[in-house]
C-alpha cells in the first residue's frame, strides 16, 4: 500500500525547471530528509513527545520544568557541560594528565550509568533496523536479545578453563550467533513460506520468555548450584567479564561494552552503505519486485537481513551479561524491556546509524535520570518517573508514525488560506 | 456550437511555483456538448490546469468563468457543486465497496437519516447508467471488476454527483484497445446527451478521433487551440514538442542473422495454477526486431518472466545462443545474456527511492570493477552512472538523484541505460513506451533498432499496435496463451487485430 502511494505520488514528479507539484514538493523534501537523515523531523517529534509528557506532570501537580531539570541532572549528561581542572589516568599505566572533565563527579557516575544503559539500547535499535532496511519490521528485537544473554550466562558460567580474553569474546560471539539464530528463524519462515516476520517474531519473544524462565527457574539448566531456592544463574566467570574503564569496578562501573555497541553502529552503516549485501538489502527493501527483476534473490536477503538483525539484539544481551549484570534472574526475563526501548530509539533515529546513537542516547538517559535512585522525591514521586520514559517512549512511536515534518506543513498551508 | 457561448472559460490563468511557472496566461474554453482535448507532453501544465479547474490550486492570476459568470473555487467540494466532475489517471475507488456504494459515496440516499438505502442507491445508479450506456452490475465489488468497468464506475460517480462538465486526466492511459473504443463510446454518447467534456492526453490519435477542438500546451504556454478536423498526428505532434517529430520509425531493413533466443514448446501455469501459456515456439534472431503483438493478459507477462528466468516452465526450453536456460536464476538469465526492460518500470524496472547511481548499477554492483570482495566501489560506480547519464541523454537529474523524481521518459531512458549497458544478446522490451511522451517515444524507438542494428536481438511485446508496427521486422500474434498467426511488417492494424481477438486469417477470408 504505502509502495503505491509512493508511485502514485511520483506519476507526475517533472525534471528540473518543470512546474512542480505538491508531489514533488513532496518528494524535495523527502529527498532532503533522505540525504540529512531527518533531522528535524526527530528533534519535533522529540519536543512534541517531551511537551505532552510534560502536561501529564502538571496535571499530578508538579512543576514539569523542575522535574526536567531533576531527571537531566540524573542522567549525568550535565557532566559534559562543567570544565575545570582535573587528571585522569591514561589506560593500562599509571600516569595522570590534565583533563578539562571530572571524572570522578557525582555526574560522572551518573553519566557511566546512563551509557551502561544506552550500549544494549544501540544493540536492539539495530536489530529493528537492519531488517527495517530490507522492508522487515523486526519485533522480535527482545527475544533475540534475551536468547543472546541466555547464552552469554551459559558460555560465561562455563568453559571456566579458558584464558580471559578468549572467555568473554567466546560470550560475545555465541550471544550474538544465538540472536542471529533465532531471528534467522523469522527469516526462513518469511523467505520460504511468506509467514508475516511481525507475528513470528512476537511469537518468538514469547518462545524466548518462557524457554528463560525454564532455564533460570528452580532446577532449571542454567539456576546456580549454591543456592536450590533461589532462581538466578551462578555468576560469570571473573575472565568473562568485559573490563571495567572507567568508575569503581565493584560497583557497575562503565565496562567497553559501550564501545564494542559503538562499533557495531559503524559496522551498521558499512553494510548497508559500503557493501553488496547491503545494497541487496535496501534494494528488496524498498522494492522487492524490481530486486528480483535485477537477479537479487529475495528470499535470501530476507533471511540474511533477519539473521544479521538478531545478532546486534544477541550482541546487545551478551554485552549486559559480560558489562554489568554477570548473572541472570528467573524474574528479571519478563521484566525486561530493551528490546522495545530500542524498537522506538530505531524509529527515532530513523535507521541511520547517528540518529540510532543520539535516540539511543536520549533513551538511555531517560531511563536513568527517571530511576528511583536518581529522583529527588519532593520533586516528583520517583515510582512514577518511570511511567515518564515509558509515556515519551509511547509519544515517540506515535508521533514518529505521524511523520512530524509533513503534519506541521500541512498545517501552516491549513492557516494561510 | 451553441448560441450562449461557451460554458466554461479559463481567462489568463497564470499559476506560479517557486522557481517555475507553471501555467503562464493560459485561455482556454469549452463550448457546451463538445469533447475538448487538452495535449501536451508531461510536465506541459496539462494537470495543473485542470487541478486549478478541479479547485486544488488557486491559480495566481485569471479568472474562471461559468455560464458567463465568474466563479471561485476554493476546493474540490465548489468544483462538484459547479458541476465539474474529474476522473483520474488513478482512480479513487473503495476497493472492498460495491459499485453502488463507491458511487453513492459522500451523499448516499438513506433511511431514517442513518441507514444506507441500497435499494435506492442500486434504483440511481441503474437509472444512470442506462440513460448514457455505461453498463456497470451495481452490486458487484470494485476489486472484481476489471479496469474499463472502474473506469466508468469514476465516470458515474461525477454524473450522480451532477456533473455538466468531466475532465478525463489520460482515460485511456490504462486501458486496452478495446476497452478503449468502449470508452470512447461512452464518451460520444455523453456529448450527445449535452455533457461537455475535456479529454487530456498524449496520444495523438485518439485525440484526433474523439476531439471536436484541441488545444496543446508546451512549457506553461497555451500554444493553439486548434479543430481536429483540420489537423494531423504530424501537426499536433509538432505543436506539442516544438520540433519536428518523427512519428514513424526510420529504419533500414534488417539482416538477420543466426537465432539468439529459441523457445521450444513452451507451456507455463501461472500463480493461480492456470495453464497461460500453451506450447508456444518462437525464435529471435541476431540483427532482428521480433514484435510480440496481442491484448493485455494472454501470457505475454508469464512468457516474458519464463525467458528472464524469474518463473519456471511446465515444460519447453528456453535456449540463448545454444545454451539451455530453461531452468536459471534471474540472475544466471541475466549474466547469459538477457537483457530485459521490465512492462512496469515503477513497480519492477527501477528501485524510485535509489539513486540513479545505484539504479544504473543494479545488474554490476555484484562484480568487478562496481565492487570488489563484497564492497561497492562508489567511484566505480558513480563514474558509470556519469557515462550513461550522458550517453543516454537523461534529463532533470544528477547520479544522486532518486529515481522517483525523474520524469517518466527519463526514467525509462534510465532502464534502458542499464540493460544495454550489460551487453545482452537478446534483449526483450515490454511495453517500453507506455505512458511516455512523444518525444521520449521516438528516442526509446531510435535506440531499440540501434540495438538491431548492432546485431542483438530484440524481442518486443506490446498493446500498442502502431508501435509493433513501426518497430518490427516480424510480427507474431499470441491469443489466450498461444501464438495464432505471423505477419509481416507490412500487415494492417486491422489485420493484427482481428488476429489478437481470437480470428484467423484463413477463416476469416
Amino acid at each position: 500500500m504505502a509502495d503505491e502511494l509512493l508511485e502514485e505520488e511520483f506519476e507526475e514528479a517533472p525534471a528540473g525547471g518543470e512546474p512542480p507539484s505538491p508531489q514533488q514538493h513532496f518528494a524535495s523534501t523527502w529527498g532532503f530528509l533522505g540525504k540529512f537523515g531527518g533531522v528535524v523531523g526527530p528533534i519535533i517529534t522529540t519536543v512534541f513527545a517531551f511537551l505532552m509528557a510534560g502536561v501529564a506532570v502538571a496535571v499530578i501537580g508538579k512543576n514539569p520544568i523542575k522535574v526536567y531539570r531533576a531527571i537531566y541532572d540524573g542522567t549525568g549528561l550535565n557532566f559534559f557541560f562543567h570544565f575545570g581542572s582535573y587528571s585522569i589516568r591514561l589506560p593500562f599505566s599509571t600516569e595522570h594528565v590534565w583533563f578539562w572533565w571530572d571524572t570522578s563527579s557525582p555526574a560522572a557516575a551518573n553519566l557511566q550509568q546512563t551509557l551502561l544503559i544506552t550500549t544494549p539500547i544501540i544493540c536492539c535499535a539495530l536489530a529493528l533496523s537492519f531488517a527495517f532496511r530490507c522492508g522487515l519490521f523486526n519485533i522480535g528485537g527482545q527475544g533475540q536479545y534475551l536468547v543472546g544473554s541466555y547464552f552469554a550466562v551459559w558460555v560465561g558460567t562455563s568453559f571456566v578453563h579458558l584464558s580471559p580474553f578468549m572467555h568473554v569474546v567466546f560470550c560475545l560471539v555465541a550471544g550474538a550467533l544465538a540472536g542471529a539464530l533465532y531471528a534467522g528463524i523469522a527469516g526462513i519462515l518469511k523467505a520460504t513460506v511468506g509467514a508475516h516476520e511481525v507475528i513470528t517474531t512476537i511469537m518468538l519473544n514469547w518462545i524466548a520468555i518462557w524457554v528463560g524462565e525454564w532455564l533460570f527457574g528452580q532446577q532449571g539448566p542454567l539456576q546456580n548450584t549454591s543456592q536450590p531456592s533461589i532462581p538466578i544463574s551462578n555468576d560469570i566467570a571473573t575472565g568473562a567479564k568485559l573490563p571495567i574503564f572507567w568508575g569503581p569496578k565493584l560497583l557497575q562501573g562503565l565496562s567497553i561494552g559501550i564501545f564494542i555497541a559503538l562499533g557495531a553502529l559503524v559496522v551498521y552503516w558499512l553494510i548497508i552503505n559500503r557493501t553488496t549485501l547491503g545494497f541487496e538489502v535496501r534494494a528488496v527493501g524498498f522494492n522487492p519486485d524490481a530486486a528480483r527483476y535485477s537477479g537479487i534473490s529475495v528470499a535470501r536477503s530476507y533471511f540474511l537481513a533477519m539473521a544479521i538483525a538478531g545478532m546486534f539484539a544477541g550482541l546487545g544481551g551478551a554485552l549486559d551479561i559480560t558489562g554489568w549484570e554477570y548473572r541472570l534472574g528467573q524474574l528479571d526475563i519478563p521484566a525486561s524491556t530493551i528490546g522495545f526501548i530500542g524498537l522506538a530509539a530505531a524509529l527515532l533515529g530513523r535507521n541511520t546509524a547517528i540518529g540510532i546513537l543520539a535516540a539511543s542516547l536520549l533513551f538511555g538517559a531517560l531511563i536513568n535520570g527517571t530511576s528511583g535512585r536518581q529522583l529527588d522525591p519532593t520533586v516528583f514521586r520517583p515510582d512514577l518517573a518511570g511511567n515518564l520514559t515509558i509515556i515519551i517512549q509511547g509519544l515517540v512511536i506515535l508521533f514518529v508514525g505521524l511523520d512530524m515534518t509533513r503534519l506541521l506543513a500541512g498545517a501552516r498551508r491549513k492557516l494561510r488560506t | 456550437m451553441s448560441a450562449q457561448g461557451p460554458i466554461l472559460e479559463l481567462r489568463g490563468i497564470t499559476k506560479r511555483f517557486p522557481g517555475v511557472l507553471a501555467n503562464d496566461a493560459i485561455d482556454f474554453d469549452l463550448e457546451a456538448g463538445e469533447v475538448h482535448a487538452l495535449l501536451g507532453e508531461n510536465g506541459a501544465g496539462k494537470s495543473t490546469l485542470m487541478n486549478i479547474l478541479y479547485g486544488l490550486y488557486t491559480p495566481d492570476e485569471g479568472e474562471i468563468l461559468l455560464r458567463g459568470q465568474r466563479i471561485e473555487l476554493g476546493s474540490t467540494k465548489a468544483a462538484i457543486e459547479h458541476g465539474i466532475g474529474m476522473v483520474h489517471q488513478h482512480f479513487m475507488l473503495i476497493p472492498v465497496m460495491t459499485v453502488a456504494e463507491n458511487i453513492v459515496l459522500a451523499s448516499e440516499p438513506r433511511h431514517a437519516g442513518v441507514l444506507l438505502d441500497y435499494g435506492a442507491a442500486a434504483g440511481r445508479v441503474n437509472e444512470l447508467s442506462e440513460r448514457y450506456g455505461l453498463a456497470v452490475d451495481p452490486s458487484a465489488r470494485i476489486d472484481r471488476i476489471t479496469v474499463g468497468q472502474q473506469q466508468r464506475v469514476e465516470i458515474l460517480k461525477a454524473l450522480y454527483r451532477g456533473a455538466e462538465i468531466l475532465v478525463l486526466d489520460e482515460p485511456t492511459a490504462v486501458l486496452t484497445p478495446q476497452e478503449a473504443q468502449e470508452l470512447f463510446e461512452i464518451i460520444r454518447s455523453l456529448e450527445s446527451q449535452g455533457k461537455s467534456i475535456i479529454f487530456i492526453s498524449h496520444k495523438l490519435n485518439e485525440v484526433l478521433e474523439i476531439a471536436n477542438r484541441v488545444s496543446t500546451l508546451r512549457r506553461g504556454k497555451l500554444v493553439d487551440t486548434v479543430s481536429a478536423a483540420g489537423a494531423t498526428e504530424e501537426s499536433l505532434a509538432r505543436m506539442m514538442v516544438g520540433r519536428e517529430v518523427l512519428l514513424r520509425v526510420d529504419k533500414e531493413p534488417s539482416h538477420p542473422g543466426e537465432p539468439l533466443l529459441s523457445v521450444e514448446n513452451l507451456v507455463v501455469i501461472d500463480d493461480r495454477g492456470l495453464e497461460v501459456v500453451h506450447d508456444v515456439s518462437l525464435e529471435v534472431r541476431a540483427g532482428e526486431i521480433l514484435g510480440l503483438a496481442g491484448v493485455d493478459g494472454n501470457g505475454q507477462s508469464e512468457l516474458i518472466d519464463v525467458i528472464a528466468g524469474l518463473r519456471h516452465a511446465e515444460s519447453g526450453r528456453v535456449i540463448l545462443d545454444g545454451e539451455d536456460i530453461s531452468h536459471e536464476t534471474a540472475r544466471n538469465a541475466l549474466d547469459r545474456g538477457i537483457g530485459h526492460i521490465p512492462e512496469d518500470r515503477h513497480r519492477r524496472g527501477l528501485v524510485l527511492p535509489f539513486t540513479l547511481t545505484e539504479n544504473l548499477a543494479l545488474h554490476a554492483y555484484r562484480s568487478a570493477p562496481d565492487s570488489r570482495r563484497g564492497f561497492l566501489q562508489l567511484r566505480r560506480m558513480l563514474e558509470r552512472a556519469r557515462r550513461l547519464l550522458k550517453e543516454f541523454d537523461v534529463r532533470g537529474g544528477t547520479p544522486s538523484t532518486p529515481a522517483a523524481a525523474l520524469s517518466g521518459g527519463n526514467q525509462q531512458k534510465v532502464v534502458l541505460a542499464r540493460e544495454i549497458d550489460a551487453d545482452p544478446k537478446v534483449l526483450i522490451a515490454a511495453q517500453p513506451t507506455r505512458g511516455l511522451d512523444v518525444g521520449a517515444i521516438e528516442f526509446v524507438h531510435r535506440r531499440l533498432v540501434e540495438q538491431r542494428d548492432a546485431g542483438r536481438a530484440v524481442f518486443l511485446v506490446s498493446l500498442e499496435l502502431e508501435e509493433i508496427l513501426s518497430l518490427s521486422d516480424r510480427i507474431l500474434v499470441i491469443y489466450e496463451g498461444r501464438i495464432v498467426d505471423e505477419f509481416p511488417p507490412t500487415a494492417t492494424e486491422e489485420e493484427l487485430g482481428f488476429a489478437m481477438t481470437g480470428g484467423r486469417r484463413d477463416r476469416a477470408a
